[in-house]
Parts: structure tokens; C-alpha cells; sequence
């Protein structure tokens, strides 16, 4: 039992960092409706910039810091790059994003080498913060999930209250309109697209140490936020919520559990001879096949949902 | 009208690539280039599959490297069967990998082609992903880190001939180049390649005279899945192992940057750009370990400058020829070649410095570029890396603003004779 809270709980912090991370690229993509490929890139800018700062400063400067460092590196991108692109049409587009992330992971191998960081937790919160069922759950998770949530509660707020978040939001329908009554859409698009991977910065701060700083975490994490995405809905922050959580789970409590087929059917005390016809299918652990999870739950959605879990539409603006 | 399409289909491109064909592993005899001829083969037809996709079809994937990923697999282990006596002749072995190729695409490009647009480059990516991870879970099929290997030495011979020798398979890679792009560019003339032109272009209107986009995204799809599961197994055939590194994003990933560069709008743009995807990732990478940063950097530049890729460039650089005004450029480019190799140098130069305290630091801090010698020790030489390269850009960038207005003002000309000549064909025949 205990394996499953503890995993459940893991899962909820794995899924709140999906967020932090899905958040950033569904906004972008609503509003300017480009998908952003380097995203992953950013998480990793984030924790690699978190892992420097920490060492010349301390790890809570690096927490405000990094992330203001991606959000501003994501801004200078879209204002001199991506902008520029954008008469060359929605390929072209996507391309440049893509070709970003490229030269991002190359330059970060250069600056520090191909191999793991040693980017710790603080040791303030190093250590269980409560003890289920006789196991401990890690006070930095539970933090991790604090820092998600506030964030997320302040986006919100900021998005629906403030003056800039209603000016984002009526720029997110009606562009045209919103720069008749005199505001800079172009200045709109360049903040929530710096907004956007700052707060990939901050899920690279707060993730990196919890999981590993290396230059494969874009690519193992790029693929992942995609399915959020899609699963989620295009353009529906909501629906991004729900489809972190639901993946965040699932991949973390498949990890969990030992069974196969196998085990099933041994359970039904049905036989099956150790050589017999796809046994190499059936012997195949849930564990193993949790990394395929997400992907098959995104092939899945699209064939039965294309719409995703709460996504209006499909149609890509600015197209 | 007529005359346009004959011209089209002229038939000294095609004898010119053919008489390439032939006589390159001839003049190029070094074993290496013959390797290099076997793989810039197999690529072409890998990238110009890819480029029905992108170019013709306006669907960006980014999953395309399972295609002949499964081709090579199933073509690996037709080998094996041939080896342990079955009666299969060697040369019809890439057919079997071009139909599983087609196999696999029949229930993926399904899901994938239901939607267009960057819907459909999330699917690509996720499906591409998927097929990857499932690949790692079954090395007793896929034969996990160490692969699948087999001879095409041995097995029965038709005609006497045996694919031992490099050479001989270059011929048959070549023959296999040559079909595969002629279909393929027969393709482009068809019903079907015309209407997924015009899918890519309006799916709506295509909708409107009657035709699925759908369907059309999808016989195409197949058909681009067919070419590259031939040309995996042609690499199966080539390398003689097949592992589970065939199906990597990163496979796909090169497959699209470089059909990218050599250019989507023309049906030659994918060739150049299969050539210069081989010649990166082998001369290029034996070069440099930062070549994937070289490669981002000029993928970054293309698209950003020249977003048709360099099939583009040579055509709106012929056009400027035949027009007869290239004169005032050629001075210019002279210039800007000479002040980006200047920018180059010293940007390389320090990019090779850095990689160089990162990776060879126990070799000592003294390192050899382009024959400069470099201590990354000493102060001078980051310094006069620096000094080149922003002389270089500095010198670069008034040369290409003033290179930019006259590009603008002769391609305004050139529009102006088209049009006057075209006027002057309707006067004469009104009078």
C-alpha cells in the first residue's frame, strides 16, 4: 500500500511540473500558434542555469534568477528570430523552434560537457517532510508542488485580474482590436512567449535537481509535454492541467507496479509454456512499458478524441 | 501549356544522372568515396520520400526515420534467411523492406494523416516515439544495443553476381537511386501528386472539387513510407548490421533539417540535400565534435535567410544569370564569400577552443586549426579568434545590406523584361 501512496504522491509532483512546463507551451501556442519545439530546451536552460547560480550564490537566488534568465533569452528569440520567420509562413515557423533547440542542446554541451550535474537539493529541504505508511516522502517534492501550485495560482490570477492579462487574453481573439485601441501586440506576443519559457526556466530549476541535469533531459522531457498537449487539448490551459496530472500518474505508478500479462494469467491459473507463441509479449512488465504509456495514450486520444480531453478546437490561428 | 510540361520532362537531366551515376565511383575510386556514394545513394532516396511528405504533401514529420528504420530490419533478416539457404535473390531484398515499410505506415499514417498542420507534426513526433521505445522492448526481435548483423556475401548468386564487393553493391544502390527517383518524380505528375499539391496548398478547396484531403495525405503517406522502407533496406544491405538506432528521433530529425537545406520546392532540393547530410555526418563529424552545432547554426541561418533551402538559391541565382545581370553581384559576392569566411574562421576557431578545454584538456592546451595553431592557454589567441570574427561580421553586414537592395532592384527588372516580353508577344499577335 504504501508504495502506491508514496508513488501517487510522486506522480501529483511529476504531473505539477508537466504543468509548469505545458502551461508556458500552450499559452505560446494560443496565442501566436506556433509550437514551440525548443520548450524542452529551456526546462534544460533552467536547470543548468539554476545549477551555476546555485554554486557562485545559493539555490534561492537561483530559483528567481534562472527563470528570469530563460523568460528573457525566450523574449530576445522571439523578438529577432522567430518574429522575422513568420511571413515565411507556419512551417517555417515550427522550423526555427525545432532548429533552436538544436543549437541549444549543442551549446550547452559545450559550455558544460555531456555529463550529469551535480545540482543538489538545498539542504534546507533535504530530507522526508511526512511519513506514509511507514515510508517517507521528500520534503524538496513537497516543495516542488508548493512552487507549482503558487505559480500556477498567480498566472491565473494575473491572466484573469490584471490589466496586461486581460490585454493578453483579448490579444489572444482579437488581435486586430486590441492593437486598434492603441497596444503593442507584437510587445504582447514577445512577453507571454518570454512568460511562456520562463516558466519552463522555473520547472528546470525545481526539476532538475529532483530528477537529473544532463543534456538528455530536453529530449526525454520534450516528447512528453507534446503528449500533454494533445491529450489536454490544443490551446486549453484547463485541459493541460487534467492530461499533467493524469500522465504524471499513470507514468509514475506504472513504474510502480511489477505485473504482466504473465502474472495475470498465472493468477487465473491459466498455463502458458515458456515457449510459447508471443511469450516475450506477455512476460513484458507494466514498469517496463510505462515510457511508451503517454504516447500510446496520445494515438489513442487521437483516434477517438482528436480534440483532446477539453480542446475547443484544432484549427491553428495565424495560419 | 503543353510545351510547359514537355519541357518538364525533358530527358538530359535524367541522362546526366544517370551518366553521374555510373562514372562517379570511377573518378572517385578511393574505398572511402565509394562508401560515401553507397550512403549519399541510399539518403537520396530517403530524403526525396521525406520530401513527398513536406514538400509536396505540406506535412511536416518528425517521425519519418521508423519508415526505413523497419525496412532495414526486415530486410536484415531476409538476408539471414538467404544466407541459411532460402531462395532469395540478394538484389530484390530492398523491395522487401520498401513493403514493410508500406506495412507499417498502412495503420500509422492512418492515425497520423486524419489531421494536417502542426497536429499532424505532434502525431509524426509521438508516433515516431512510440514505434522507437517499442522497438528498445523487444531486443529478442530487434536485437537491443548490439543489433541485428548478417553477410550479403553468401546466399545464391543470379547471374553470377555477388554483392560482396562494394562496388558491385554501389551499382545496385545506383540502379535502386535511379528507379526510385524517376517513380518518384513520376509521382509528382499524377493525379494523386497534383491533388496532394493541391491539398497542401487549400484543403478546402481540394475538398470542394470532389476529393478527400485525407485520403489523398494518406496514399501518399504510403507511398513515401514504400521508397523509404526500400532504402532501409538498401542500408541493410550496405552496413551488413541494423540496430535499434534506426528509429531514433534523432535519425528523423536529420532527415528533415536536411531535405530542409537542399530545398523542399524543387524536386532536386532533397538530392543536394542528401549529399550534404552524408558528407556532415561523415567528413564533417571526423572533422569537428561540434559539427551538430555548425549544422543547428546553418539550419538556424537557412531558415531564417533563405527559407526555400539551396536549390532555391541556385534557381533565383540561374534566373539572374539568364536574365543577363549578374554582373554588378558578382563583385559583391566575392566580398560577402570572403567576409563570412573571415567570420567563420574566427567564430570556429573559437568554438573549436572551447570543445577543446572541455574534452581534450589532458592533451595539453595546444590545438591545431585549419593549420593556425591555437593555445587555449593563452590570452592572444581568444583574443585574435574574437578580432576575426567580429571584423569579419562587421565587414559582413553593410556589404550584405547594400547586397540585399541590389538583389531587390535586378529581380524587379528582371519581373519588368517578363512582362515587357510577354506584352510585346501580345501586341505582335493582335497585329
Amino acid at each position: 500500500m504504501e508504495v502506491y501512496a508514496i508513488s501517487l504522491l510522486n506522480g501529483v509532483s511529476y504531473g505539477l511540473l508537466l504543468f509548469l512546463l505545458s502551461s508556458g507551451l500552450t499559452l505560446i501556442f494560443s496565442m501566436l500558434g506556433v509550437l514551440n519545439f525548443a520548450h524542452a530546451s529551456f526546462y534544460m536552460l533552467g536547470a543548468y542555469f539554476a545549477y551555476a547560480i546555485a554554486a557562485l550564490l545559493g539555490f534561492w537566488p537561483a530559483l528567481v534568477l534562472a527563470p528570469l534568465m530563460t523568460g528573457l533569452l525566450g523574449a530576445l528569440f522571439e523578438k529577432y528570430l522567430l518574429r522575422r520567420v513568420h511571413r515565411f509562413g507556419h512551417v517555417a515557423e515550427l522550423l526555427i523552434t525545432f532548429g533552436l533547440g538544436y543549437v541549444i542542446l549543442e551549446l550547452v554541451q559545450l559550455v558544460w560537457g555531456r555529463n550529469a550535474m551535480d545540482y543538489r537539493v538545498p539542504q534546507l529541504l533535504d530530507g522526508p517532510v511526512v511519513t506514509l505508511f511507514g515510508a517517507q516522502f521528500p520534503a524538496y517534492r513537497a516543495f516542488m508542488m508548493l512552487v507549482a501550485v503558487l505559480v500556477l495560482l498567480v498566472l491565473r490570477l494575473v491572466l484573469t485580474r490584471s490589466r496586461i492579462g486581460l490585454v493578453i487574453q483579448a490579444s489572444l481573439t482579437h488581435p486586430d482590436m486590441v492593437e486598434a485601441l492603441g497596444h503593442n501586440v507584437p510587445r504582447v506576443f514577445m512577453l507571454v512567449f518570454g512568460g511562456g519559457c520562463a516558466l519552463a526556466g522555473l520547472a528546470g530549476v525545481i526539476g532538475g535537481n529532483t530528477y537529473v541535469t544532463e543534456p538528455g533531459m530536453a529530449m526525454s522531457v520534450g516528447g512528453i509535454v507534446f503528449v500533454v498537449v494533445v491529450v489536454g487539448g490544443m490551446g486549453s490551459l484547463t485541459g493541460a492541467f487534467m492530461a499533467s496530472l493524469l500522465i504524471g500518474i499513470v507514468q509514475t505508478l506504472a513504474v510502480a507496479v511489477d505485473a504482466s500479462l504473465l502474472s495475470l494469467a498465472r493468477l487465473l491459473h491459466i498455463g502458458i509454456a515458456p515457449d510459447a507463441f508471443a511469450h516475450g509479449l506477455l512476460r513484458l512488465k507494466l514498469s517496463q512499458l510505462a515510457p511508451l504509456l503517454p504516447y500510446l495514450l496520445m494515438v489513442l486520444m487521437l483516434i477517438f478524441r482528436p480534440r483532446g480531453l477539453l480542446g475547443a478546437r484544432e484549427l491553428n490561428r495565424r495560419e | 501549356m503543353n510545351k510547359l510540361l514537355l519541357a518538364g520532362l525533358s530527358w538530359q537531366p535524367w541522362l546526366g544522372f544517370a551518366l553521374l551515376l555510373l562514372t562517379a565511383p570511377l573518378i572517385l575510386s578511393s574505398s572511402l568515396s565509394h562508401t560515401l556514394l553507397c550512403q549519399i545513394g541510399i539518403a537520396i532516396i530517403i530524403c526525396l520520400s521525406y520530401n513527398i511528405l513536406l514538400g509536396q504533401g505540406g506535412m511536416l514529420s518528425f517521425g519519418h526515420a521508423i519508415y526505413p528504420g523497419i525496412g532495414s530490419f526486415v530486410a536484415i533478416y531476409a538476408l539471414r534467411q538467404a544466407a541459411s539457404g532460402a531462395a532469395l535473390p540478394i538484389s530484390l531484398i530492398p523491395l522487401a523492406g520498401g513493403f514493410a515499410g508500406l506495412l507499417l505506415a498502412l495503420p500509422l499514417a492512418w492515425v497520423a494523416t486524419r489531421r494536417s498542420g502542426t497536429t499532424f507534426a505532434m502525431i509524426s513526433l509521438g508516433v515516431g516515439e512510440l514505434v522507437w521505445a517499442t522497438a528498445l522492448l523487444f531486443p529478442q526481435f530487434f536485437g537491443g544495443e548490439g543489433g541485428v548483423s548478417g553477410d550479403r556475401a553468401v546466399g545464391a548468386q543470379s547471374f553470377g553476381i555477388g554483392f560482396g564487393p562494394q562496388l558491385v553493391l554501389y551499382y545496385l544502390i545506383a540502379l535502386y537511386t535511379f528507379v526510385c527517383t524517376a517513380l518518384m518524380f513520376a509521382f509528382t505528375r499524377t493525379p494523386l501528386g497534383r491533388m496532394l499539391n493541391a491539398v497542401r496548398d487549400n484543403a478546402q478547396r481540394a475538398e470542394f472539387v470532389g476529393y478527400d484531403p485525407r485520403q489523398v495525405r494518406y496514399r501518399a503517406f504510403l507511398i513515401a513510407a514504400f521508397f523509404a522502407g526500400i532504402a532501409g533496406g538498401l542500408s541493410a544491405l550496405n552496413f551488413e548490421i541494423v540496430t535499434t538506432e534506426v528509429f531514433s528521433g534523432y535519425r528523423s530529425a536529420a532527415y528533415l533539417l536536411f531535405t530542409f537545406l537542399g530545398g523542399t520546392a524543387f524536386f532536386a532540393g532533397p538530392i543536394i540535400g542528401a549529399i550534404a547530410m552524408v558528407l556532415a555526418s561523415v567528413v564533417l563529424s571526423g572533422l569537428t565534435r561540434a559539427w551538430l552545432l555548425y549544422v543547428g547554426l546553418v539550419f538556424v541561418c537557412m531558415v531564417m535567410l533563405a527559407p526555400g533551402g539551396i536549390a532555391a538559391l541556385i534557381a533565383a541565382n540561374l534566373r539572374v544569370v539568364r536574365g543577363g545581370r549578374c554582373a554588378p553581384l558578382i563583385g559583391l559576392y566575392g566580398g560577402l564569400l570572403l567576409t563570412s569566411l573571415l567570420a567563420l574562421a574566427g567564430a570556429a576557431a573559437l568554438v573549436e577552443m572551447v570543445y577543446h578545454r572541455q574534452l581534450d584538456a589532458a592533451l595539453g592546451s595546444q590545438l591545431q586549426f585549419l593549420g593556425w595553431a591555437l593555445d587555449t592557454a593563452s590570452a592572444w589567441s581568444w583574443w585574435s579568434a574574437a578580432a576575426l570574427m567580429i571584423t569579419g561580421a562587421g565587414l559582413f553586414e553593410p556589404l550584405r545590406r547594400l547586397f540585399v537592395q541590389r538583389w531587390d532592384l535586378i529581380q524587379r527588372a528582371i519581373q519588368h523584361d517578363a512582362r515587357d516580353a510577354q506584352s510585346d508577344v501580345r501586341d505582335g499577335g493582335v497585329r
